[in-house]
C-alpha cells in the first residue's frame, strides 16, 4: 500500500483517539491566523496552559467520576472554598507548607462526604453533590465575610501559580529558557523509547502494528508536537509550576487508570457494577476512593487559582464544576460508564480553554463567546457518539 | 454454499402461497459476513421455525427483516405480501404487520399494562388528550385475546416474565400485526407459560397470523412448528416441513452442526465421593426488599469430585441461594451455617466467598456476569487481577495476554484475538468467557447457574465436556438448572429446589423427569 492510503486507513481507524487532537490543532491554526500569531506566542501560551491548570486537574478527577457513572457538581465551590481556607490559614501565620497538604486532605473528606450517601443508600450523587455545590458555596461567603478578597503574601505559595522552574546559571543559548528545553527533549527520547519498546512487545505477541511508515510518521508527528510546545515555552520563562504540577497529576492519574489494578477496578465499576461486585470487587470503596480523589483534585484546583490571583475571592470557583465535566466529556468520556481516559479529559480541557483564549484576543464579546463553546461541546459529544457508532 | 432450498419439495412450494420472501440477503459487518445469500420463505398462516447455533445469523436475519438494518444496508430482497419491501427503520415494518418481540423485553417497568400496550401508538381525542377510558377498554380486549387474566392497571415490574411475554404479544398483535416474529421466547419460561405461549401461538395461527419463532429449544420446535429453516454459518442449509413429526430434534441437531451429535452428554466414570467441600445447614435468608423469607431452612452438601445439580422452576429460590453462599451481594439477612472444607464460614462480600475457593458463574452473563464493553483478556482476569499484577499493584499486560491465551486455546474461545471486546462474542463464546474468568480464580467449588442457557448445541457439549475435566481434577461443581434432561445427564445427585425449600435429595440412579418435576411442583 502507498504511503497515502496507508495515512487514510490509519487516520480512519483512529478517527476517534486522534479527533480531539486534530481539533485542537485545528483552533490553534485559526486564532495564530486571525491573530495575527499573537495567540502562539510564548507568552500567551504561556498563560494560556497556567490559566487551563486549575480546571485540568478537576477534569482529571471527574473523568473517573463519570466512568463510575457519577457526577460531582460540588468541586467547583468546594475548591473555592478550599482555597479560601488555605489563604486563611496563612493570614493568620501557617506557612504554606502545612497549609498545603491540610487543604489537600481536607479535599479527601469533602469528596468522601458527598460520597456516603452514595455508597450507603444510594443517593443519586447529582443530589448530594448539588447539596455540596449550595453549602460550599455558603461557605466561601462565610470566610470571606469580614474581609471579601483575602490577599495572599506567603511568596512560597504565590509561586505555585505565577513561578517558573529555575535555568541553569551559565546561558549557552541566548533567550530560551535551557531547562525546559532539556526536559523537552528527554521528554522525546522517553516517547520514542517506550513507543519502540510497546511495539517490540507487540510483535513479539503477533499483534497487530501499524506499518512501519505510519509508525514513524508518528514518532516524527508526536516528537515535533512536543519539541514545538517546548520551543515556545522555553522562549517566554519556559516551565511554570503549573504546567509541572498539571503534568504530574496527569502521569500519575494515567499510570493508575491503565497499569493497575484499582484501575481496572474503576474500570470495571463503570463498565458493569453488578458485575464487578460479583467479581470481588468492592464497590463502595471503589466510590470511596474515586470521590476522594476527586475532592483532593478539588483542593488542588483551589490551591492553583489561589496562587495564581494571589488571593482567595468571594467568586472562586463559580462554574468550574461545568467546565471541568465540559472538558471530560469533550475528551470522549461516556455518560453510559467505564468509558473514557484521562489525558483525552486534558486535550477537551486545552480545547475549552484555547477558545477562551483566543476569543479573547480577537475581543469576541462574552455573550458570542459562551455560545461558540456551547456548540463546541455538542459537537465534540456528537462526533463522539457517531464515531463510536461506526467503530462498532 | 446453498442459494437454493434443497430440501423443499416442489409441491409445498407451490401449494402454499408464500407471505413473505427474503431472496438472497447478504449483509456484511467490518471483516465478517454475517448472512451470505441467505433465502427465506414463510407461507401465509404458519408457524416457521428459524433454527441454527448461535452466532448461524438468525438474529441478524431477522433484524434485517424488521428494517433494524435499513434498505441499503444488506443487499438481496425482501418480498412481503407479493411486493418488494425497502424499511427504512423498524416503523416502516410494523407499518406493514411485522412485529418482532426480542428476548430481552421492551416493555417500561414502571408503566402499566394498558399504558404499556398503547406506547407510541396512543389513543387521541382532539388530536393530542390520550383517552384513557377508551385505552384501557382496548387493553383488556387485547389482553383477552392472548388470554391473560390480569388487571390492566397492573404495572408490568409486577408481573412475572411469562405474563410480560403475553402483554408484549397483545401489543403487537394490537397493531394489526400479520407476521409475528418472537425471539427465544420460552427462554426465560417455566414448563406452564411455555405450554400457554405454545398454545396461544396454534389460537394465533388459527386466525390466519403467521408466526417465526426463534428457539434452541428443539423439542418445542418439533412440538409446534409447521415447517423449519436451518441456518448454518450465515447461509442457509434447508427448509424441512415439520407438520406431525416428520423431523426429529435428531435430525434439526443433525443439520445445525453439520454432523451427528450421538450423545450430547460426554460420558464420565461416576466414582463415589466422600470428602465433604461444602456443608450448608438450617439455611435462612430474609430479602428484605421483598419482604419475605426467600430461602428456608435448607440442608445440603456437596463433595469433592461431584456434580451436583439444584433443580426447580424458575422462581424457586435456586439463583438466591447462590448468591447468599457466594457473599450475599443482594444484602439478604442470612441464618444458619455455612462450612466450606470444614471451616465456618460467614462471607459479608464476594471477595470473601472468592478468597476461600468458591466461583459463580451467574446466569445473567450479560447483565452481572460480563462487562461487555471490555474485551476477552479484561474479562478473563477481573476477578483475580492480583494474580498478575506485583505488589503495588500494576497490572503486568503481557501476563495477562498470555493467561487469556490459555484459556482461548484450552476452553475453545472462538475469536480472532483475545483483545476481541465480548459484546462481539456469541452467547456460546460469552458463556465461555464467563467460565474461563473463574476458573482462573481456581475455585474449589464451582457455581454454574445456568451454565448452558441461550447457547447452542455445539458450545453445550462443549461446557459439559469442560465440566467432566474439572472434576476429574477434583473441583466440586453445582449446577442450577431448569433443563431437566440437562441435570439428569449431567449430576451425580440432584436436590429439588421448590419455593426456596429443598424438597428432596435423589441419587442420580433415582432421578427421573416426573420424579423431579413431582418434587419442583411440592
Amino acid at each position: 500500500m502507498s504511503f497515502a492510503q496507508n495515512l487514510q486507513k490509519v487516520l480512519r481507524e483512529n478517527i476517534r483517539e486522534y479527533g480531539m487532537f486534530i481539533a485542537l490543532f485545528v483552533i490553534i491554526t485559526f486564532f495564530a491566523f486571525t491573530t495575527k500569531g499573537i495567540f502562539i506566542s510564548s507568552r500567551n501560551m504561556a498563560n494560556l496552559f497556567n490559566q487551563t491548570g486549575y480546571i485540568a486537574v478537576l477534569a482529571v478527577g471527574m473523568t473517573l467520576v463519570i466512568v463510575i457513572r457519577h457526577i460531582d457538581l460540588s468541586v467547583g465551590f468546594l475548591a473555592g472554598f478550599l482555597g479560601a481556607l488555605a489563604a486563611l490559614a496563612m493570614k493568620s501565620g501557617v506557612p504554606a507548607i502545612v497549609v498545603i497538604p491540610i487543604v489537600l486532605a481536607l479535599g479527601v473528606v469533602g469528596g468522601v462526604i458527598t460520597a456516603i450517601p452514595v455508597a450507603e443508600l444510594g443517593v443519586p450523587s447529582f443530589v448530594t453533590s448539588l447539596a455540596g455545590f449550595m453549602i460550599y458555596r455558603g461557605a466561601i461567603l462565610l470566610v470571606t465575610m469580614g474581609t471579601g478578597t483575602i490577599i495572599i503574601t506567603d511568596p512560597f505559595f504565590n509561586a505555585i501559580g505565577n513561578g517558573y522552574i529555575p535555568d541553569l546559571p551559565i546561558k549557552i543559548i541566548p533567550g530560551v529558557h535551557q531547562v525546559t528545553l532539556l526536559l523537552g527533549l528527554a521528554a522525546i527520547g522517553l516517547f520514542i523509547w517506550s513507543e519502540l519498546n510497546d511495539r517490540k512487545q507487540k510483535q513479539a505477541y503477533n499483534f497487530e502494528v501499524l506499518t512501519q511508515d505510519m509508525f514513524v510518521l508518528k514518532l516524527v508527528f508526536v516528537s515535533i508536537l512536543i519539541g514545538a510546545v517546548t520551543w515556545v515555552l522555553a522562549g517566554y520563562n519556559g516551565l511554570s509550576w503549573t504546567v509541572v504540577i498539571v503534568l504530574i497529576v496527569v502521569a500519575i492519574y494515567h499510570f493508575i487508570t491503565t497499569q493497575t489494578v484499582l484501575g481496572r477496578h474503576i474500570y470495571a465499576v463503570g463498565g458493569n457494577p453488578e458485575a464487578a461486585q460479583l467479581s470481588g470487587i468492592n464497590v463502595k470503596r471503589i466510590f470511596y476512593i474515586v470521590f476522594g480523589s476527586m475532592g483532593m483534585l478539588s483542593g488542588l484546583s483551589g490551591i492553583l487559582f489561589a496562587s495564581r490571583l494571589k488571593s482567595a475571592t468571594t467568586t472562586a470557583g463559580t462554574s468550574w464544576e461545568l467546565d471541568a465535566i465540559a472538558a471530560a466529556y469533550v475528551g470522549g468520556v461516556s455518560a453510559a460508564g467505564g468509558v473514557g481516559k484521562v489525558t483525552g479529559s486534558i486535550i477537551g480541557a486545552l480545547v475549552m480553554m484555547s477558545l477562551n483564549s483566543g476569543m479573547n484576543l480577537m475581543s469576541i464579546d462574552i455573550s458570542a463567546q459562551y455560545i461558540v463553546r456551547g456548540v463546541v461541546l455538542a459537537g465534540a459529544v456528537i462526533f463522539d457518539v457517531m464515531t463510536r457508532r461506526s467503530g462498532k | 454454499m446453498n442459494t437454493s432450498v434443497p430440501n423443499m419439495t416442489k409441491s409445498e412450494a407451490e401449494t402454499s402461497t408464500p407471505i413473505l420472501e427474503m431472496r438472497n440477503i447478504t449483509k456484511t459487518f467490518p471483516g465478517v459476513k454475517a448472512l451470505s445469500n441467505v433465502t427465506f420463505q414463510v407461507a401465509k398462516g404458519e408457524i416457521h421455525s428459524l433454527c441454527g447455533e448461535n452466532g448461524a445469523g438468525k438474529s441478524t436475519l431477522m433484524k434485517v427483516l424488521s428494517g433494524v438494518y435499513p434498505f441499503g444496508d444488506y443487499s438481496g430482497d425482501i418480498v412481503f405480501n407479493g411486493a418488494v419491501q425497502k424499511f427504512k427503520g423498524i416503523s416502516d415494518s410494523e407499518e406493514v404487520g411485522i412485529a418482532i418481540i426480542y428476548q430481552e423485553l421492551a416493555l417500561v417497568p414502571e408503566m402499566t399494562v394498558y399504558e404499556n400496550i398503547f406506547l407510541g401508538n396512543e389513543i387521541k381525542t382532539n388530536g393530542f388528550m390520550v383517552d384513557w377510558n377508551e385505552t384501557i377498554k382496548r387493553a383488556s380486549a387485547a389482553l383477552k385475546k392472548v388470554k391473560l387474566d390480569v388487571n390492566p392497571a397492573t404495572k408490568i415490574k409486577d408481573l412475572g416474565v411469562g405474563k410480560q411475554q403475553l402483554v408484549e404479544i397483545a401489543k403487537a398483535l394490537n397493531k394489526n400485526v400479520k407476521v409475528l416474529i418472537l425471539d427465544e421466547p420460552t427462554a426465560a419460561l417455566n414448563e406452564d407459560d411455555s405450554k400457554n405461549l405454545l398454545n396461544l401461538m396454534r389460537d394465533l395461527r388459527k386466525n390466519g397470523i403467521t408466526c417465526i419463532i426463534i428457539s434452541h429449544k428443539l423439542k418445542e420446535v418439533v412440538e409446534i412448528a409447521d415447517s423449519v429453516t436451518i441456518l448454518r454459518d450465515g447461509q442457509t442449509v434447508c427448509t424441512l416441513s415439520a407438520k406431525k413429526g416428520e423431523v426429529s430434534e435428531h435430525d434439526l441437531i443433525k443439520h445445525m452442526v453439520g454432523r451427528e451429535i450421538d450423545n450430547i452428554y460426554p460420558k464420565r466414570d461416576r466414582k463415589g465421593a466422600d470428602e465433604v467441600v461444602l456443608e450448608v445447614r438450617n439455611w435462612n435468608a430474609y430479602d428484605p426488599n421483598l419482604g419475605r423469607n426467600v430461602l428456608k431452612n435448607m440442608n445440603f452438601n456437596i463433595k469433592k469430585g461431584e456434580i451436583v445439580g439444584f433443580a426447580g422452576l424458575m422462581g424457586a429460590g435456586r439463583t438466591e441461594l447462590a448468591k447468599s453462599l457466594f457473599g450475599n451481594p443482594d444484602g439478604y439477612k442470612i441464618t444458619g451455617e455455612m462450612l466450606v472444607k470444614k471451616q465456618k464460614a460467614n462471607f459479608t462480600h464476594p471477595q470473601h466467598a472468592i478468597a476461600a475457593g468458591l466461583a459463580y458463574v451467574s446466569e445473567d452473563r450479560k447483565g452481572n456476569g460480563l462487562i461487555l464493553i471490555q474485551d476477552i483478556k479484561q474479562n478473563i482476569t477481573l476477578a483475580n487481577l492480583w494474580e498478575i499484577a506485583n505488589q503495588m499493584g500494576v497490572v503486568n499486560g503481557n501476563a495477562e495476554v498470555k493467561i487469556a491465551n490459555e484459556y482461548r486455546t484450552s476452553i475453545n474461545i472462538k475469536t480472532p484475538s483475545v483483545e476481541q471486546r465480548v459484546s462481539n462474542l456469541s452467547g456460546g463464546n460469552q458463556q465461555k468467557v464467563s467460565i474461563a474468568k473463574w476458573l482462573f480464580t481456581k475455585p474449589s467449588v464451582l457455581i454454574l447457574d445456568e451454565p448452558t442457557r441461550g447457547i447452542d448445541v455445539g458450545a453445550k457439549f462443549e461446557i459439559y465436556t469442560l465440566m467432566n475435566k474439572l472434576i476429574a481434577q477434583g473441583m466440586s461443581i453445582i449446577m442450577i438448572s431448569s433443563e431437566l434432561p440437562e441435570v439428569l445427564g449431567m449430576s451425580d445427585r440432584v436436590y429439588v429446589v421448590s419455593e426456596g425449600r429443598i424438597t428432596g435429595e435423589l441419587p442420580i440412579e433415582k432421578a427421573t423427569q416426573e420424579n423431579i418435576m413431582k418434587l419442583a411442583t411440592s
